[in-house]
């Protein structure tokens, strides 16, 4: 019990830093996208590029921090990659979406971020092959924290949950304190305001990829960090994240932060009566129930 | 030549399924505008409940009725029908994106499913043995491949003329109604949220007949039948033929199945030993493209909808969306 | 007298080759109020939209100052020295006061001291300004909008409707405080429904109706014209063509 519900934390963390730009993009750009959780994966290989640069450039990086297998050619390529993700992000507006939004409807959107989905995926499957990866062939202990209630957690896990707590509080002080907060959340509100308050949409929009592909790629190198790196990491995460917006209601960053450790725990308790074969079922179950009970989520509002 | 004609009567069959589920997807997508994230599922919802219901008996194997095939697709047909229902209820009144992303969980659910619920569904193996309608009675191969491609084209006959009457009549014109413009369409005492649901199931309930045929053809099903790039590939079938044309749907299908089965004949002789292992990925690759390129260069497809529609289409949208700065 | 704003031939709309504004004509003097009234669906919003950047403009000119700005980014308009308020939706509900007004004056150098001249002039602002705005009552919200427009000190301030939805008291206080800004050397351009109370703060008024100029001159002359008083203060609808 204990068990699961840390580790649902665990996954909580890396949910909800994958679902904060997902819902600002899709509040911002009033679409559902289905390539959004591919940034994940681009995040996570991208680390492991640069993780293999850093450590054979500069051997005396490639150290663990002790007791993490974290080490600071990791830690430098996953700053890295939060930036080459966030610019991916951009790219890929720019190439597809920026495109279709200026002539054509969001259900469009919807389809086109399928296909980028489809070909990011394989695209990666072809540059790294089908094999899952680990960043470290160190093998991560785990410290048994109590035996009755049997509860082990490696110090891998701390670390990624620190990490992800941490980079959700900056960007929470970023909303709150910055006036480029206040324009972001601006923009959420009501975009043809923004405007005319003086908020330039094309700059804003350049911006959510930017910070939604960042904390993607974190969540990406944390799950790979904590488990494996495979092509299927963003697949795995689509469901999740999307659970984790709409149960925190679209647009609320508040909301998906929340929603993304509902979705872990819930996920996590749910599997002590079920197999495990059906866990990327359950943020369907999830979905579904929100829909039912409260359509909205927790802190979204009625558009309709 | 008789390998060549049954090799094509082979393809033509697996076109023929495919292009009655596109068929099902263009009442949705393109005729009501209504995104199916997990074509699959519905597809594989007709099926597995064709399979159960029509099958043989196993020990410890829920179903194998061996209903009568007729009867045990209409069941297949009311399961995929029935989960269409509950996920439309559901998400219908919502924003448009909400059934997308609560059909691609569908479709997520019900791969979950067929892998996990053994007793059910004979996880990762999958079920067989399902007894071929008329097989026995027609018994020479040839003829029955033959047979069954008749048969799968009068299916296809019928739904096509079926859904063109649909589209044609009074209550397809509202569906379109719906599509273009959702406000003006109530204020005509059109119910959309009733209308939406109706089309979403009729839709799905076409995709569970060609799953029900699919079954029949292979007599087998199992999770890698129903893998995801199936609703990727029905996607690219209906954008490639044209949204809002039948004709253009069933032209699709043809055409992408006949491009995907050519690359991957080509891929398996051609490419070096060591891309084996990638070639689905290449494919994949070629899938997305051509749902990404269609959608930036040739969105109306190659068969369009009438211009006439069209022309009302962007006057519609223009209005709301410009309305919505401020 | 000299116009700061001027609209001259300007054909504009939502949809490519279907304007609603047709050959639309208006010059708003300097300091002054300016009413633009009409019926419904005359396109009045659209003329102040379509002068913000909102609407795309097909032809014609819209000159500030001397400086051609037609078709500008709406972003845009502070530098230049304009200000729109919204009819509707105009303050950012979940944002405080405080922050509705700094997001407008976060490219303002001395943002702290404009925030207290701000307070010092809408003082049941101040008071509140930690509160979201959207706990704002109605006419303390068209205070905010105003607020937000007057921030970066613009020369011409547009406002759609500013008195539609609030009550006949309410309403008055917020034409009245669009008369004042013209006390401050602002021009004011205004569409308005509410003819009768529009035109008793207005220095000129324009009608339009069918997307055309039909008439203009001074308010008060508006405001006497049996025919003007007839069709506009009587409700009737003009060119039913």
């Amino acid at each position: 019990m204990i068990q699961s519900i840390v580790d649902g934390i665990l996954t909580g963390a890396i949910i909800s830093l994958g679902a904060i730009g997902l819902t600002m993009v899709m509040h911002m750009l009033r679409f559902a996208n289905f390539a959004y959780a591919e940034l994940l994966a681009i995040g996570a290989y991208a680390a492991l590029v640069f993780d293999a640069l850093f450590a054979g450039l500069l051997p005396v990086l490639d150290t663990a921090f002790k007791p993490l297998t974290l080490t600071a050619a990791l830690a430098l390529a996953t700053i890295i990659a939060m930036v080459i993700t966030g610019a991916s992000a951009v790219v890929i507006d720019w190439l597809v979406f920026k495109r279709i939004r200026a002539k054509a409807d969001a259900l469009s959107m919807v389809f086109a971020s399928f296909g980028v989905a489809l070909i990011v995926r394989n695209v990666l499957t072809l540059i790294f092959g089908h094999k899952a990866q680990l960043y470290s062939n160190d093998i991560a202990f785990a410290v048994v924290l109590s035996r009755d209630p049997l509860l082990l957690i490696k110090p891998d896990q701390v670390f990624v949950l620190v990490a992800a707590l941490a980079l959700m509080g900056l960007f929470h002080l970023v909303l709150t304190r910055t006036t480029f907060g206040y324009a972001l959340r601006a923009v959420a509100e009501n975009p043809a305001l923004a405007q005319v308050s003086g908020v330039r949409l094309s700059a804003m929009i350049t911006a959510v990829w930017m910070i939604g592909g960042g904390l993607s790629a974190a969540a990406g190198v944390f799950y790979a960090l904590t488990n494996h790196l495979s092509p299927v990491l963003g697949h795995n995460f689509l469901l999740p994240v999307f659970a984790a917006t709409i149960v925190g209601g679209i647009g609320s960053v508040h909301g998906a932060v929340l929603g993304g450790f509902i979705v872990g725990i819930a996920s996590g308790l749910a599997l002590m009566v079920l197999p495990s074969g059906y866990a990327p079922a359950m943020p369907f179950v999830i979905i579904l129930a929100v829909l039912l009970v409260r359509p909205h989520g927790l802190f979204g509002e009625d558009h309709s | 030549m008789i390998g060549m004609i049954s090799y094509l009567a082979f393809f033509a069959t697996m076109a023929g399924i495919l292009a009655i589920v596109v068929l099902g997807l263009n009442l949705q997508w393109g005729y009501t505008g209504l995104f199916n994230g997990g074509v699959v599922a519905f597809f594989g919802a007709g099926a597995y409940g064709t399979m159960l219901l029509g099958g043989r008996p196993e020990l410890g194997q829920f179903g194998g009725y061996e209903w009568p095939f007729v009867f045990a697709l209409a069941g297949g047909v009311v399961l995929a029908a029935l989960i269409a229902w509950i996920v439309g209820m559901l998400t219908l009144r919502l924003r448009h994106d909400y059934l997308a992303i609560a059909t691609f969980g569908v479709a997520v659910a019900f791969e979950s499913v067929t892998r996990n619920a053994e007793w059910l569904t004979g996880g990762a193996k999958g079920l067989r043995g399902f007894p071929r309608p008329l097989e026995a009675a027609i018994g020479n191969n040839f003829a029955y491949g033959l047979f069954f491609l008749g048969m799968v084209l009068v299916v296809l006959g019928a739904v096509y003329w079926g859904l063109q009457r649909l589209v044609h009549s009074p209550y397809g014109r509202a569906l379109r109604a719906i599509r273009e413009d959702e406000t003006a369409a109530r204020s005509l005492g059109k119910n959309p949220a009733r209308l939406r649901l109706q089309s979403f199931v009729i839709g799905s309930a076409i995709m569970g007949v060609a799953g029900g045929l699919y079954v029949a053809f292979y007599a087998f099903v199992s999770p890698q039948d129903l893998a995801p790039i199936l609703t990727f590939q029905v996607w690219a079938m209906l954008i490639v033929g044209g949204a809002g044309n039948n004709r253009g749907a069933v032209l699709g299908a043809f055409l992408i199945w006949g491009a995907w089965t050519a690359s991957g004949f080509a891929l398996s002789k051609f490419a070096p030993q060591a891309m084996q292992l990638y070639t689905g990925s290449i494919q994949y690759i070629l899938i997305g493209t051509v749902i990404v390129g269609m959608l930036l260069w040739r969105p109306q497809g190659l068969l369009p909808e009438r211009i006439v529609t069209r022309f009302t289409k962007t006057a519609a949208k223009a209005g709301p969306t410009s309305k919505g700065a401020i | 007298m000299s116009a700061v704003l001027t609209v001259s031939a300007l054909e504009a709309g939502y949809v490519r080759d279907l304007p609603i504004l047709r050959q639309v004509n208006v010059s708003v003097e300097h300091a002054s109020l300016t009413v633009i009234i009409g019926p419904n669906g005359a396109g009045k919003s659209t003329l102040i939209k379509a002068i913000a950047g909102l609407v795309p403009v097909s032809a014609g000119r819209v000159v500030l100052d001397g400086a051609d700005i037609t078709g500008i980014r709406p972003d845009q308009m502070g530098a230049l020295g304009l200000a729109y308020v919204p009819q509707t939706d105009n303050i950012f509900r979940h944002l405080s006061i405080r922050e509705n007004l700094a997001l407008v004056l976060r490219r303002v150098e001395d943002r702290a001291a404009r925030l207290d001249e701000l307070y010092a002039l809408f003082p049941p602002l101040a008071g509140k300004h930690k509160d979201r705005a959207g706990s704002l009552s109605g006419g303390q919200r068209q205070m905010l909008a105003v607020a937000m427009a007057l921030a970066t000190r613009p020369r011409v301030v547009l406002m759609d409707e500013p008195s539609a939805g609030l009550s006949p008291k309410i309403a008055a206080e917020v034409l009245d405080l669009a008369r004042s800004l013209t006390g401050q050397g602002v021009t004011v351009l205004l569409v308005e429904q509410n003819v009768k109370q529009a035109l008793r703060v207005a220095d000129h008024c324009y009608i339009l109706a069918e997307g055309r100029n039909q008439l203009d001159g001074p308010a008060a002359a508006i405001l006497s014209d049996p025919l003007v008083g007839e069709i506009y203060l009587g409700g009737k609808r003009v060119g039913a063509a």
